[in-house]
């Protein structure tokens, strides 16, 4: 039986604490983000300057960077995918361990930026993985990657544990394995995972 | 038992590896109750830094290699003399100057032999 929100503060000011076995999950699970160790591009060095002691990402309880995808539970695409890289990219996001969430962080990693016109780089990451927090910017100052870690946060906090939007690992209906795109002919093949991204219908 | 002075340090102990596998049981039986198990193929792959792996790690390396190792070793340790060598240069008779020219051009002429012998090519 949940307690009213006003309930519990009443009972913290007198010495009570009372929670529920899914806040408590929730709170190790969103305080214990272990991002994984990988930059793309320029972004990638705003990524490392947030982790550094003056914007110093330890607050939040995220700064172990993991260098294997066995061990860290989000991807920060940090950069320009270009179509070389991405298969690498939905590979590693494949080897994680679940749950895993992901950060689109700058103008490439959501829709190839400043290099949209490029015939090398991928539009946007979120046609091969789901994303859950996209930050624009070229590049997005560390405050910015703060604020979608808090965000992230946010929506870890959310997450029940049974019922519709449950975290991706308790959930044995979520996707399990993301093709992997290979180099076709003129473009990678598939262009895009159906069942995270469908492309847009142009009207003219 | 009881009486034994080590009996306090057994608890202690036993109470020390309860702290550190409870969490690690509880985690592993929540990972079995509730959350289903999805391996597939390039999960479970070898993790090469997003590439596929390629090949055998088992490999053989050529032995030719420990010829440039030792050809090194030599004139490493030669570098070893030299600079006591070059720290007393001022103050040596020519006598000193002839010994350590002839044992400079010893490794020298054991350097030319290897280059002819072909050891300083890779195969
Ligand atoms: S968004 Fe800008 S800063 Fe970030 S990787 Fe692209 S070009 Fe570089």
């Amino acid at each position: 039986m949940a307690v009213d929100d006003g309930l519990k503060i009443e009972l913290g000011k007198q010495g009570i604490f009372v929670t529920t076995i899914e806040e408590l999950y929730n709170w190790g699970r969103k305080s214990s983000i272990f991002p994984m160790q990988f930059g793309l591009a320029c972004c990638a060095i705003e990524m490392i300057a947030t982790t550094m002691a003056r914007y110093d990402l330890a607050r939040f309880g995220a700064e172990i960077f993991r260098p294997s995808p066995r061990q860290a539970d989000l991807m920060i695409i940090s950069g320009t995918v270009t179509k070389k890289m991405a298969p690498q990219v939905v590979r590693l996001y494949n080897q994680m361990a679940e749950p895993k969430y992901v950060i689109a962080m700058g103008a490439c990693a959501i829709s190839g930026g400043p290099f949209k016109q490029g015939y090398n780089v991928l539009k946007g990451i979120d046609r091969y993985i789901p994303v859950d927090v996209h930050i624009p910017g070229c590049p997005p100052r560390p405050e910015a990657l703060i604020q979608a870690f808090m965000t992230l946060q946010k929506k870890i906090e959310g997450q029940h544990l049974t019922g519709a939007g449950r975290p991706r690992h308790l959930d044995a209906e979520a996707q399990g394995e993301f093709p992997v795109p290979v180099q076709g002919e003129h473009d990678l093949e598939p262009k895009s995972n159906p069942g995270v991204w469908s492309v847009p219908v142009v009207i003219r | 038992m009881a009486s034994s002075p080590y009996f306090s340090l057994a608890v202690l102990f036993l109470a020390a590896l309860a702290f550190g596998l409870t969490p690690l049981g509880l985690a592993w039986l929540w990972g079995k109750l509730f959350s289903p198990a999805k391996p597939n193929a390039i999960k479970n792959a070898i993790y090469e830094c997003g590439l596929e792996s390629k090949g055998d790690a088992w490999m053989q390396f050529h032995s030719a290699y420990y010829l440039y190792a030792i050809i090194f070793l030599i004139f490493d340790v030669e570098a070893v003399f030299l600079l006591p060598f070059a720290v007393a240069f001022t103050g040596l008779g020519a006598a000193a100057c002839l010994a350590m020219l002839v044992f400079v051009l010893m490794l020298v002429e054991g350097l030319a032999w290897a280059w002819a012998k072909g050891a300083l090519t890779w195969a």
